[in-house]
């Protein structure tokens, strides 16, 4: 897993609520039975035509590299945040839809809400969902929609996101959540750690079918 | 302060809590496909240990698999790598696995019930968010993702944390020509897509004390599409009897036994629910969607609305877009291109025999396609035994092989760009059914009438009085 402390990038972008992940990545790129390569296939049908040729102008290429800050002039800067509207990542259970966010470069998700499945997902890929009141993703859409160069800066150890003109806002994430990322934890280990707890409570509960 | 039946199934199945994080909770059934778990396996193999209690974990393909020629090996090559690892990694694991064509495979949430693999007062989890389908029997289940798959292949535990909790009642009786489908489809139109996020919810009242167990699994099965981590039912007679007596269940006195158990999976007179929602069963109309997200909903011979319960404005007017349609334009006599009756939501035995009921000494109409997808090879059997196939070939339709099918539009059966499609599956995303299909979700009657007039209509069945 790889560790999280802090994200300082401009964002993609997507303002639309509801982002299913049907839409993230399509159920006929799912056929694979490795963990790669998916970030080529995020948001598919809304970057290609039904015959595979990209849409000029979509909304998610044509952000996803923007312009560096500041007067060194270095050359286009990837976008590591994606920044969507509310109920981010329902339907579909898919991994693949965390694979493939994470695999186009990207380091958190910020929306108003996430679909459980999706945060639980999300947050076992090392990509942070970030999870901000109505009103400050409002304010953080109409800033980067008048400016998309506009820096974000996640900090996970304060748990706060700001941008220039929009604030700061500080989010939830559960201490043992927030430990395992900053360290590049994963759960499975700790629960392997813990092997003799289940096997304990299996012997307690023997009887349970 | 009483518990819900949530909380006694959440409580008795908590290895531990870790501090200020999620609990350990133990997993009494994995149920998995070819479609999340091979990534799980890999990297269980990477590590080198196996599947820790294999006997907890059933198997089945049915998300890429055809649906014609079944005995055939399976043509597109993805598909069959994906199915041949299933096969491989199971063997490896001891794992029981309902292979294609075997009399027990079928789709995930269908044939898991009907083998009894699915008891009460369980945890149960697979790589599907329609794992809330098992909810209907009195059980914590809920979908999970592929590092959560591998996280119960090794240690059969899971972290989560506990979810709030909401209890929607409807009570009342239905009205005729009204299925299980319309009252989730009601539901969920009335809570938004996202209105039950972070949440459980418990169905209770009337209507779901006199469902069917396959009612209760199609309104189960669509708890996600609120948002709701699942959706469960108190168990009582109609479970029981359901269980008793299938493949893998509890057999005689043992069975008694269990029954003593479960009676006592009920929520106390004075729990408390973090939100609750009433709904009167006769305000429940035969309903249809109209956008790209269940919960744009609304009756058969209604108008689209101008807005829908947690759609922002542009979100509603692209989604209008997508379908062709307009606000303010009435569906009813709408002419449909497909009709797809199957999936989890909707390919149990009652599906067919209301749909069978409904097309009775009818025809197909000329210029509509119709796929008839039973959920399992269970409900294939049962559809010839009870003479459903018969009726439905004299009126004109085929029936294909069980299998996800057109809900996900993974194997071959995909809905043609800008055609539309009454679908009784649980989804109605854009390019869900294939790239640009237009799908219109609906229940077995619906599905039957679009069938047999080539249009959208109201259930010759239903009767706006009771």
């Amino acid at each position: 897993m790889q560790k999280i402390i802090t994200i300082h990038s401009p964002a993609v972008l997507v303002p639309t609520a509801n982002i299913d992940t049907d839409q993230i990545i399509p159920a006929r790129f799912l056929k694979t039975t490795s963990r790669d390569g998916f970030g080529r296939k995020l948001f598919y049908d809304w970057r290609y035509d039904a015959d595979g040729s990209p849409v000029r102008d979509n909304i998610i290429d044509r952000q996803m590299y923007c312009p560096a800050a500041g007067e060194n002039n270095a050359g286009p800067v990837r976008c590591r945040i994606l920044v969507a509207g509310d109920n981010f990542g329902c339907g579909s259970s898919r991994e693949h839809a965390a694979w493939a966010i994470a695999d186009a470069g990207f380091k958190a998700v910020v929306s108003s809400s996430f679909a459980d499945i999706f945060r639980n997902n999300a947050l076992n890929n090392s990509l942070l969902p970030v999870q901000v009141s109505a009103a400050f993703l409002a304010a953080l859409m109409s800033a980067i929609g008048a400016d998309p160069a506009l820096q974000v800066d996640i900090d996970l150890p304060s748990q706060t996101i700001s941008a220039e003109g929009v604030g700061t806002e500080r989010f939830a994430i559960n201490g043992y959540k927030k430990e395992c990322l900053m360290k590049g934890y994963s759960d499975i280990d700790y629960l392997m750690a813990h092997m003799d707890r289940i096997v304990g409570y299996e012997e307690e509960h023997r009887q349970m079918k | 302060m009483g518990q819900t039946l949530f909380d006694k199934i959440w409580d008795s199945h908590r290895v531990m809590r870790i501090p200020d994080g999620p609990d350990v909770l133990y997993i009494d059934r994995h149920l998995i496909h070819e479609v999340t778990s091979p990534q799980a396996f890999n990297s269980l193999k990477d590590k080198g240990m196996k599947v820790f209690r294999p006997d907890r974990t059933f198997a089945t393909c049915d998300h890429n698999t055809p649906t014609l020629h079944q005995d055939r090996p399976i043509e597109d090559p993805a598909s069959a790598a994906a199915v041949a690892a299933l096969a491989e990694n199971t063997a490896a694991n001891g794992i029981r696995y309902f292979p294609l064509g075997d009399p027990g495979n079928g789709i995930v949430h269908v044939m898991g019930p009907e083998q009894g693999i699915i008891l009460c007062g369980q945890t149960v989890v697979c790589g599907d968010s329609h794992t809330a389908t098992h909810g209907a029997f009195g059980n914590i289940a809920f979908g999970i993702g592929t590092s959560e798959v591998e996280m119960v292949f090794a240690t059969q535990c899971l972290m989560q944390a506990k979810p709030k909790q909401a209890r929607i009642t409807v009570d009342g009786r239905l009205r005729p020509g009204v299925t299980p489908k319309d009252v989730i489809l009601y539901i969920i139109s009335r809570l938004g897509t996202g209105g039950c996020t972070g949440c459980f919810v418990e169905y209770s009242g009337e209507v779901f004390r006199n469902m069917s167990m396959e009612g209760r699994m199609t309104v189960c099965n669509m708890s996600i599409e609120m948002g709701a981590k699942g959706g469960l039912v108190a168990p009582d007679g109609t479970t029981f009897g359901y269980i008793r007596g299938r493949r893998f269940a509890p057999q005689a006195g043992e069975f008694e036994e269990c029954v003593a158990k479960w009676k006592l999976l009920h929520t106390d007179e004075d729990a408390v629910f973090d939100k609750e929602y009433r709904f009167d069963a006769a305000d429940i109309p035969p309903m249809i969607t109209y956008g790209t997200n269940p919960g744009m909903g609304m009756p058969v011979y209604a108008e689209i609305p101008d807005s829908a319960v947690g759609c922002d404005e542009a979100g509603f007017g692209k989604a209008l877009s997508y379908m062709g349609f307009g606000k303010g334009l009435r569906l009813e006599g709408f002419p449909i291109d497909y009709v797809f009756l199957g999936s989890c939501t909707n390919g149990r035995i009652e599906d067919f025999r209301a749909f069978a009921s409904a097309v009775k000494g009818r025809r197909k109409a000329e210029g509509v396609t119709v796929w008839l997808v039973p959920g399992s090879k269970e409900v294939e059997r049962m559809i010839e035994e009870e003479g459903i196939g018969d009726v439905l070939r004299t009126a004109g339709f085929e029936l294909r092989q069980p299998g996800c099918s057109a809900c996900l539009a993974m194997n071959a059966d995909k809905i043609p760009e800008g055609k539309y499609a009454v679908s009784t599956s649980n989804r109605n995303f854009e390019g869900r059914q294939g790239y640009g299909a237009r799908t219109i979700l609906a229940g077995p009657l619906v599905a039957a009438e679009a069938a047999v007039t080539g249009r959208i209509s109201v259930p010759l069945s239903y009767s706006a009085s009771i």
